[in-house]
């Protein structure tokens, strides 16, 4: 066998190594989601999503945890997407690249990397105690805003790099200032990736637990939350509290929450897909 | 949008903000250079110039890749300002006003002298809005006034009747000639009295590159204009004055006939025979 042989069979190994790793990821989604829906698909109606949670499984609904995840959806949004964007344009068109502003940069980075849950104890420190916020929707928004903020704020940064120097040049060549630049030019050129960041960060918001929990989210509430001030659950916690119950109904219901949670994830993350693809159109 | 505009100069006497006004009828803008240096960091880019440019004149600069008139050119409007490590010595006066004074407003000094870049490099907005977009971010809100402007330079450029359909359309999807020449109705809608042009034909086609330089021979009337090119043909047809730079000095400066029919120096014939560079 000659070497363009052996390097034409390393191609084709290599390749068919590649098509099943690719396929193993999947078929174990697939197998998850069929399995899921197998379960669950016959629990949903309309009852389940507006029905109050109740002790007995063929009553119980979600209405209550699916409030809770909009509201905090809702108020993390509007937190968290002022703040990161501000940051993200601040380090990437204000500071000056001195020691400060990578010292910065490692630990914004090092931000996105720590464990969720401790960002639930911070939250449980700062909000519920300190600032006296109690097991609140806010509380819990404030916790996941610190939580996806490194997100938002590296997206943000990515999305403005990917802004040509040219169009700035010209904005800059015509008299404008950097605050005029950035607001005509550089923030609707970034818009699409920074959207795509965010929508990508709001949905892994939307499935958190583990912060929730330590901030105080209850399992059980009996009412949907008003204002920002009200006790609240979130779909990922109801999911987990009935999974650890015994009967099979509940079982069912977990599936079927499942479901709904998926699919305003996937929902989300079509959303953003469609951002970044109209994104890099325009750029083009 | 579609209606024509007639434009009258003749009525217009003086400059009142916001009206168009003929810029010939401005101040004359006269270029001063004096001993200027520039280093990044540790590297010296340009090595002390002393140059004076006469008002409505093109002046060329020509020289090899890294000579330093690209950044020389964007001395004059301070674009080297946001290079990191930049520093500059010596003055630059624009109609007797050092323009490296600290009280200088760099935008208002942008909009007297406009650029013209290397790559056409529209903004990623319709035909219009690009040729508005000085003028927005000035403020102005008429608009009737900022019609009359869009129109006015894209006629200026010859632009006009190839968009006039379709001024809603992207900046981005016009060819490259025309959105060089969109660049250049974009400068010229803030009015300035002095134009840099940074290789402005080097990205072009022949034929584009033919458009750009007739019209550079017609704004020449009305403004100063600097530019930067590698092309000696160009330099030769539509240039008053040519500078040669060579390793951040200034060589050799004179009217463009004069440096290609009968350069002083060595260096200077060498370079525009193409025995180097």
């Amino acid at each position: 066998m000659n070497n363009i042989q052996k390097n034409r069979l390393k191609d084709q190994i290599f390749k068919v190594w590649g098509i099943g790793c690719t396929l193993f990821a999947l078929i174990l989604l697939a197998f998850f989601i069929g399995d899921i829906l197998i379960d669950g698909i016959m629990r949903i109606d309309w009852a389940f999503i507006i029905d109050l949670p109740s002790r007995k499984p063929e009553k119980a609904g979600i209405y209550t945890a699916l409030m809770g995840s909009i509201w905090i959806l809702f108020l993390t949004t509007i937190i968290a997407f002022p703040i990161g964007v501000a940051a993200g344009v601040y380090l990437e068109e204000y500071s000056k690249k001195n020691r400060l502003s990578a010292i910065l940069e490692i630990n914004i980075s090092n931000l996105a990397g720590v464990p969720s849950i401790i960002y639930g104890l911070l939250g449980l420190e700062v909000f519920v105690r300190i600032m006296g916020l109690g097991a609140s929707v806010l509380a819990g928004s404030l916790t996941l805003s610190l939580l996806i903020l490194p997100i938002i704020i590296v997206a943000t940064r990515e999305a403005i790099k990917a802004v040509p120097k040219s169009i700035k040049d010209a904005s800059y060549a015509l008299g404008a200032s950097k605050w005029q630049t950035i607001w005509n030019q550089v923030l609707p050129a970034s818009s699409g990736g920074i959207l795509t960041g965010v929508i990508l960060a709001l949905s892994r918001a939307v499935g958190e637990t583990a912060p929730l929990i330590v901030v105080g989210a209850l399992a059980y509430v009996p009412f949907a939350p008003e204002s920002p001030m009200d006790d609240f659950s979130v779909l990922p916690i109801q999911i987990f509290n009935w999974i650890s119950r015994p009967q099979h109904g509940f079982i069912e219901n977990a599936a079927a929450a499942i479901i709904i949670l998926l699919l305003i994830t996937f929902i989300m993350n079509g959303i953003a897909v469609y951002f970044r693809n109209k994104w890099q159109k325009k750029l083009k | 949008m579609a209606k024509e505009i007639e434009i009258n100069m003749e009525t217009i006497t003086e400059q009142i903000p916001g009206k168009l006004i003929d810029p010939s009828l401005k101040k004359k803008s006269k270029i001063e250079v004096k001993d200027v240096k520039v280093w990044y960091d540790d590297f010296n880019a340009i090595k002390g110039i002393d140059m004076n440019i006469k008002p409505n004149t093109v002046t060329a600069f020509i020289g090899p890749s890294g000579c330093g008139k690209s950044t020389f050119l964007r001395l004059f409007n301070r674009m080297n300002d946001y290079i990191e490590g930049f520093r500059m010595e010596g003055k630059i006066k624009i109609n007797g006003d050092n323009i490296y004074k600290k009280k200088v407003n760099v935008e208002e000094l942008r909009k007297e002298i406009g650029m013209v870049f290397q790559k056409p490099n529209p903004f990623p907005k319709s035909i219009f809005d690009n040729v508005a977009y000085g003028l927005k971010i000035q403020g102005i809100t008429d608009k009737q006034l900022i019609e009359e402007r869009v129109i006015y330079c894209l006629k200026q450029v010859a632009l006009w009747d190839e968009v006039k359909d379709d001024l809603k359309k992207s900046g981005m999807a016009l060819s490259g000639g025309q959105q060089q020449r969109l660049c250049i109705a974009r400068t010229l809608a803030v009015q300035p009295s002095i134009i840099l042009m940074d290789e402005p034909t080097s990205a072009l086609d022949p034929i584009s590159t033919a458009k750009v330089e007739e019209l550079i021979f017609k704004l020449k009337e009305k403004y100063t204009i600097i530019i930067v090119t590698h092309n000696m043909q160009q330099a030769s047809r539509i240039s008053d004055y040519t500078a040669f730079f060579y390793l951040g000095e200034l060589i050799e400066y004179n009217k463009t006939k004069t440096i290609f029919t009968n350069p002083e120096k060595q260096q200077t014939e060498n370079y525009i025979t193409g025995r180097f560079g």
